[in-house]
């Protein structure tokens, strides 16, 4: 049998001071990050806009787009480059426009302008055939269909629809979107000799392939903004309710606490590593709100039971023990899922990017603050309610050191009373 | 054996069976491994996300009808009024809910009380306006804003659907979205990664109408026209922009900007049409023009009309803007054509916007997204990768750290897999990006409910308790921190459900559905073969844990 830990005795509680000041110290780091870039960075979810992915076939030159850029009137624009560990030399870019005291009439209109912009800098000018790079599968098909290179005339039915989607398949697929030379197209299944003559016949190799446009509103923004801080308080409240008809309120209220500590740290993180707060973020932000509750309703729930059989020891030492008892597992759990989230980070591309970057923080932080917090909350509370009890009862009371929760003050389940 | 074990063992093959045939065997059953991942990508559905596509909101601006209906509720007052000969000052309209009727003549009040309540008592309130002790004030009801919102909110979907049908897009969603008052449809084009020609469809104003031209001279701004009618405009008519007929001195087309005075009432409207198709221009080879042709109804009443009208103009008026005003030559029964500086494209365009009918009230964009086909292949990849490896890894450290037990653990995993994809086809659920991320999660709360029944039983095996013992009294303890800490989270993912939208939907339904079949997989399947195995084991034999 293959084990992490034999059998731990870690006085956890004892050193509640220290996961304090560590949690302290997380927290004011990231605030105060938040503070200095004065606030959140917000993706366009939540601040609307207007966001351009594009894919070029070189490495653009960031300057000159946005020399380009600016010559169409969009000087407030932020130009950043896509890249990851997967793909480091995606020589992708993403164009944001701001879209803050924009009229809803014109959300098309820095479309239209990045897009101007993009042609002009970097524009087949030479060429009036089509370009091959934002050819669609029924484009494509009909100009197949009108040269008819296979000589298939009425005969075509959809062969050349058939084709098409093949040959842009390849482009999108195994090129990246980004074709860069037309005879590639010769890997693909039914592309003859006479096939790859007519699409170079019909078609030019644009620079660059748009990926990705997306387009919020400002009343859009300001809905998703005031839903997702609404999303995530009924999602804590709703945990708090369970958890307080499960265990006691104090068990929902710590473990609420400690969630919520984990929701700030990992913001605070966002803003150290300048990362943007998006749809999917709040999505993986509730994740991790429930995959901490999870630890702690772990610990939580050996320490009723363990409340039950070990009625001798001070309700510290249960607390202890019971993290103890679980720490395998915990790290069994909290290191599997970590890894997957890491994986996620690493190889999900950039789109989940931000995503996994919050689960990787939260899981780490999550796992640490239902031992590091929640636990400790509740024992503090415990030894802060047994002390007041002690001293309406007895003048002793006030100098009890450590030894005082042997008095008073176990916390018991629901159940038991 | 236990026969209990049996139906036990019989019950999660009929379900692992059924959940496959769902995933694989249908619409056709397979006969080939090529039919079988066919069938598989025919259940589970991609999200735009990850297929490409463009996902437009767009928001019906309803005050334009509630105004609509209030102008045209004035229209029909004044002339009444008229009709009846009950004199007052003015009629005029407040604002988009509001009439006032001013100085009514104080004999004639009852008269209008009784009109009022006679014809539009159930649309509007009548009361008497402050500071006017002879005059009125009309306001709209609140129901009868409700039903003209709910009218123009139907109709507006009824046209969208109708002009993006006509475009021949594969599965186009268009349905209304958000609360009541919000007005907002959303539209989703999967497939579509350049959504300029859709939304110009979409938003097309669509609206016909041919009327008489009242005055034959065209003036080259508003204020001119209005200078040359003394100031007035003559009754029943109004000053629509347009283009100006003439040509320039060197033959070309004049293109500046041109106002007609037209009779209020239009003769035909887009309503009126059977059909509408693009041509070639007879006249100007290299553009196009729209031919259309009226209802038999229209054309008994467009066919008198135009004889009566010989050698007058008649405007064609689109959305608000004459076309072309040409002289009626002869009688015309039931064909008439737009012509304009149309491409094929925007021709055809045109008349795919008459023939789907006009929108009750223009259209607003409030977001756009377009994911292009390149990207939404790359997420695939890097998600399915993803999944994948991290599958991959979690199973191969199970097997070494359980050992045999881990085995247990794997297939419960595979078997959640399975039944997640499987409830998604049921319920016809898209897979979207922060779908597959729900699925790692999945895996993750998977891990953990096989971790937290293993330790336990190690733990009762440690305390010298017998191998079915142990199994047993692991399984009890865990199940209810499992049962704690998938309620939490389904708790959370149902909140999620509730309030989120998109992303966060598609999130919260894999969650849920995977949390559900984890609590099946990760109990009752994994207790079922433990018990098998303790079964058919040798009772002095350890477990392999």
């Amino acid at each position: 049998m293959i084990e992490l830990f034999k059998q731990p005795n870690i006085d956890w509680m004892g050193k509640a001071k220290y996961f304090y000041a560590l949690s302290g110290i997380l927290l004011l780091a990231g605030w105060i990050s938040i503070f200095v870039n004065g606030g959140l960075r917000y993706g366009i979810d939540f601040k609307g806009g207007t966001n351009v992915d594009v894919r070029f076939a070189q490495a653009p030159n960031v300057d000159k787009l946005r020399s380009g850029l600016a010559a169409q009137g969009l000087g407030n624009t932020e130009i950043q480059s896509i890249s990851d560990i997967a793909n480091p030399n995606s020589n992708e870019v993403l164009i944001f426009v701001e879209g803050k005291n924009q009229d809803e009439q014109d959300l098309d209109a820095s479309r239209v302008k990045v897009l101007n912009a993009l042609n002009a800098t970097y524009g087949v000018s030479t060429s009036s055939r089509a370009d091959f790079n934002s050819a669609t599968p029924t484009t494509l098909a009909a100009a197949l269909a009108e040269k008819d290179p296979l000589f298939l005339s009425v005969n075509a039915g959809d062969r050349y629809t058939q084709l098409a989607k093949k040959i842009l398949d390849y482009r999108d697929k195994n090129a990246n979107g980004v074709l860069t030379n037309f005879d590639d197209l010769s890997k693909v299944d039914g592309v003859t000799p006479a096939v790859l003559a007519a699409t170079k016949n019909s078609y030019a190799l644009g620079p660059f392939a748009i990926r990705n446009v997306e387009i919020v509103g400002p009343k859009v923004g300001a809905e998703l903004r005031t839903q997702a801080i609404l999303v995530t308080l009924y999602a804590l409240g709703g945990m708090l309710v369970y958890i307080a008809f499960r265990f006691e309120w104090v068990y929902g209220a710590a473990a609420v606490l400690a969630v919520f500590h984990d929701v700030l740290i990992t913001l605070g993180f966002f803003s150290l590593l300048h990362f943007e707060i998006s749809l999917t973020v709040i999505a993986a932000l509730l994740t991790l709100v429930g995959y901490s509750m999870n630890d702690t309703i772990v610990i939580f729930d050996r320490i009723r039971e363990n409340n039950r059989l070990l009625r001798k020891e001070s309700f510290a030492d249960v607390v202890n023990k019971s993290i103890n008892q679980t720490l395998s597992r915990t790290i069994l759990t909290s290191g599997l899922t970590f890894l997957t989230v890491l994986v996620l980070f690493l190889m999900g591309g950039q789109v989940l990017r931000a995503f996994s970057f919050a689960l990787v923080v939260g899981i780490v932080v999550g796992t640490y603050s239902s031992f590091g917090i929640a636990a400790p909350l509740v024992v503090a509370w415990n030894h802060w309610r047994g002390r007041g009890v002690a001293a309406s009862t007895g003048p002793a009371a006030g100098n009890k050191t450590r030894g005082s929760e042997n008095v008073s003050g176990r916390l018991a389940p629901v159940g038991r009373r | 054996m236990n026969p209990n074990l049996k139906w036990k063992a019989l019950f999660i093959l009929v379900v692992i069976l059924f959940c496959i045939y769902f995933l694989l065997g249908l619409p056709t059953f397979p006969t080939s491994l090529a039919q079988v991942k066919d069938n598989f990508s025919h259940q589970i559905k991609l999200g735009l996300d990850l297929q490409g596509g463009t996902h437009l909101i767009l928001q019906v601006q309803v005050q334009e009808a509630i105004a609509q209906e209030t102008d045209q509720t004035v229209d029909r007052l004044t002339n009444e009024l008229r009709t009846r000969n009950i004199h007052y000052e003015e009629v005029r309209r407040v604002d988009d809910t509001h009439i006032l009727v001013r100085n009514i003549d104080p004999s004639q009040l009852g008269q209008f009380r009784d009109l009022v309540t006679a014809q539009y008592a159930n649309v509007w309130d009548l009361t008497p306006a402050a500071g006017d002790p002879s005059g009125y004030t009309l306001t709209l009801r609140p129901g009868a804003i409700a039903q003209i919102q709910e009218s123009t909110m139907a109709q507006s979907l009824e046209t969208i659907e109708r002009r993006i049908n006509a475009l021949g897009l594969t599965e186009p969603t268009i349905q209304r979205r958000g609360g009541r008052n919000e007005n907002e449809i959303l539209v989703q084009l999967p497939g579509e990664g350049d959504p300029t020609r859709a939304k110009s469809v979409i938003q097309a104003g669509g609206q016909l109408e041919l009327r008489l031209v009242e005055d034959p001279r065209s003036y080259p701004s508003q204020s001119e026209a209005l200078a040359a009618h003394g100031g007035i405009l003559p009754a029943g008519t109004e000053l629509v922009p347009g283009r100006s007929e003439t040509r320039t001195p060197s033959g070309a087309p004049d293109t500046s900007e041109a106002w007609y005075v037209l009779s209020r009432a239009p003769v035909v409207t887009g309503r009126d049409l059977r059909t509408a198709v693009e041509n070639r221009n007879t006249n100007n080879p290299g553009q196009w023009q729209v031919n259309f042709t009226l209802s038999p109804e229209a054309a008994r009443r467009f066919g008198p009309f135009t004889q009566q009208n010989i050698s007058r103009q008649m405007a064609i008026v689109l959305d608000h803007r004459v076309y072309s005003a040409p002289v009626i030559n002869g009688r015309i029964d039931d064909s008439g054509m737009i012509e304009g500086s149309f491409s094929q494209d925007t021709a055809h365009d045109l008349a795919l916007v008459l023939r789907a009918g006009a929108l009750p009230a223009s259209i607003k964009y409030l977001e756009e997204r377009t994911v292009g086909p390149s990207l939404g292949a790359d997420s695939i990849r890097h998600g399915v990768q993803a999944s994948v490896l991290s599958l991959v890894v979690v199973m191969l450290f199970m097997l070494v750290y359980y050992r045999l037990s881990g085995g247990n653990a794997v297939l419960a995993l595979i078997l959640n897999l399975i039944i997640l994809l499987a409830v998604l086809a049921l319920f016809g659920a898209v897979l979207t990006l922060p779908g597959i991320a729900g699925v790692i999660l999945t895996i993750g709360m998977g891990v953990d409910s096989n971790v937290l029944v293993f330790e336990r039983i190690r733990e009762e095996l440690r305390n010298g308790k017998s191998p079915g013992s142990a199994v047993e009294a692991g399984f009890s303890k865990a199940f209810l921190t499992i049962i704690d800490t998938h309620v939490t989270t389904v708790v959370s993912a149902f909140f999620l459900f509730l309030f989120g939208t998109g992303p966060i939907r598609g999130f919260a339904i894999t969650l849920t559905i995977g949390l559900i079949a984890n609590v099946f997989t990760a109990i009752y399947v994994s207790k079922t073969i433990f018990q098998y195995h303790l079964a058919k084991m040798d009772r002095q034999a350890e477990l392999s844990i």
